[in-house]
């Protein structure tokens, strides 16, 4: 991938550390527009710490994210409160454990951001609502509580939450980790939608078939540093690097 | 001659049953509201990660706490004006007892909203909503679910606190007991009235505290 490609973020020089400990050293991405990156590693390699960054949730100790056509954020300064809502206008986030508001309807849930944030009518933010929801299934759990729906119903609310606001990058946080085994494909079948629909996302998954489907570039992550990128076919299918043929093939069980 | 021991009760119910209606129960409410709105300003400047902010807070409540009541009322009533600052009995009971529920019932919101996991924050976070719509919106709403209860038990010891304010000469449901039990010479009779009639109020309030307590689990699993 050449610079010179349509990215639409690039992250130069990542750090993070919490206290001691160095989660983040040194990571540079790009990810462009429309294009599927899935995030893969070991567990504590850092792959949360990484989009929480992209969305502003994480403020980085050091370096640069750039969103195109946004001045890049320098983090060897401390961000505005300006910038960073900024940064956070350009995603949004979909959580491992869903976290849905639990005291609203998935209807309420779905159109807080829409009408509280972005200022739009509730008869406007409704219908778009309620089309997404329709899109992926739960027209008829409109007025139900999270409660009320299994894990992999929140999860696809979870989803349309995020969609509602129209953000330009979708970011995944292992949306399937939480779930039972059959509720998966549901789960998946959205995101496999939204790729094909050109929609930029991040994603962070266990689930590397489904990566080596999905995605169009895979980016492994360990010990906080990004240790190979590439296609899906190289990455996952031959690894160069050794760490990342172990990890691999112990996730696939070849 | 003595007046028959029924008659007594039967006539001293309305006083005592007015002394509830015009004092003892909006002395409450009025102190609780307010007690209420000091106490969120505090569990916030206790959460700021302001050192001095967080700081005064908590010594707010540790005075409040550390201290007994009826001293922090006697203090706002005969201090105050030692100060030059001249307060009514009314407005002075209404203030004690508000700082009083600012102090207590400010831990209880505290711990309310540090009771609201982090990935609600988040999720508020992340479609974009200020940190004062998180709030009031996310955190608040479902601080509110695990603080009735104890914010309750606040709520009924103040009815029954609101009894101190009777030292100060606020006409109130204790009050008016005493006075006629001073005139009748029958206090047990009169003191077991009062007993019973705040036993009511408490054992209403206990009921409206279960219906809220239902209303606010609507949304949440069983
Ligand atoms: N808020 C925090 N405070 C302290 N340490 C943290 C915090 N968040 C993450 N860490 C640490 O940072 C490291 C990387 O965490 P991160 O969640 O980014 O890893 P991950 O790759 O997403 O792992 P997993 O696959 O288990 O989700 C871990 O060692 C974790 O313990
Ligand atoms: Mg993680």
């Amino acid at each position: 991938m050449s610079p010179t490609d349509d990215y639409l973020v690039q992250v130069r020089g990542l750090r993070k550390s919490f206290g001691e400990n160095e989660v983040l050293k040194s990571i540079d991405l790009t990810v462009n527009r429309g294009q599927v990156v899935a995030l893969i590693g070991p567990s504590g390699s850092g792959k949360t710490t990484v989009l929480r960054s992209l969305n502003g949730l994480e403020i980085p100790d050091a370096g640069v994210v750039h969103f195109a056509v946004q001045h890049p954020v320098d983090f060897s300064t401390m961000p505005t409160k300006k910038q960073l809502l900024q940064l956070r206008d350009r995603s949004a986030m979909v959580f491992q454990h869903y976290n849905l508001f639990p005291h609203r309807t998935v209807l309420q849930n779905v159109i807080e951001g829409p009408v509280r944030v972005q200022k739009r009518s509730v008869v406007d933010a409704t219908a778009d609502a309620t089309a997404l929801l329709e899109r992926v299934g739960l027209a008829d759990k409109r007025d139900a509580y999270p409660f009320e729906l299994s894990g992999g119903q929140q999860q696809r609310v979870g989803i349309v939450r995020a969609l509602a606001l129209k953000p330009e990058l979708l970011l995944f946080d292992e949306p399937t980790s939480a779930l039972d085994p059959e509720l998966v494909g549901d789960v998946l079948e959205v995101i496999r939608e939204l790729a094909a629909e050109a929609w930029t996302m991040v994603l962070v998954t266990h689930e590397l078939q489904f990566a080596q489907h999905v995605a169009d570039h895979v980016i492994f992550m360990d010990g906080g540093h990004v240790i190979e990128t590439g296609p899906p076919s190289e990455v996952l299918v031959n690894p160069k690097n050794e760490r990342t043929r172990q990890f691999v093939h112990r996730l696939l069980d070849r | 001659m003595t007046e028959p021991l029924w008659d007594l009760i039967t006539r001293s119910l309305w006083p005592i049953v007015g002394g509830a209606v015009t004092g003892t129960i909006p002395l409450a409410l009025s102190s609780f509201v307010i007690g209420l709105l000091i106490a969120l300003g505090i569990a916030l400047m206790r959460l700021s990660k302001l050192r001095l902010v967080s700081g005064i807070a908590r010594v707010y409540v540790s005075i409040i706490r550390g201290t007994p009541l009826l001293v922090q009322l006697f203090v706002i009533f005969y201090g105050l004006p030692a100060m030059g600052i001249l307060v009514d009995p009314w407005p002075s009971a209404i203030i004690a007892f508000s700082l009083n529920v600012g102090g207590y019932a400010a831990e209880v919101i505290r711990a309310a909203i540090l009771s609201v996991p982090k990935g609600q924050w988040e999720a508020a976070y992340t479609i974009r909503m200020s940190p004062a719509q998180t709030l009031n919106r996310v955190i608040l709403p479902q601080a509110a679910r695990v603080s009735v209860p104890p914010l309750s038990n606040t709520f009924i010891s103040l009815v029954k606190d609101t009894s101190l304010a009777s030292l100060i000469t606020v006409t109130e449901l204790f009050r008016q007991a005493q006075q006629i039990a001073a005139f009748s010479q029958e206090f047990m009779v009169l003191y077991i009235e009062a007993a019973v009639v705040y036993w009511v109020i408490c054992l209403a309030l206990s009921s409206v505290q279960s219906m809220l307590e239902k209303r606010l689990d609507r949304y949440v699993a069983h």
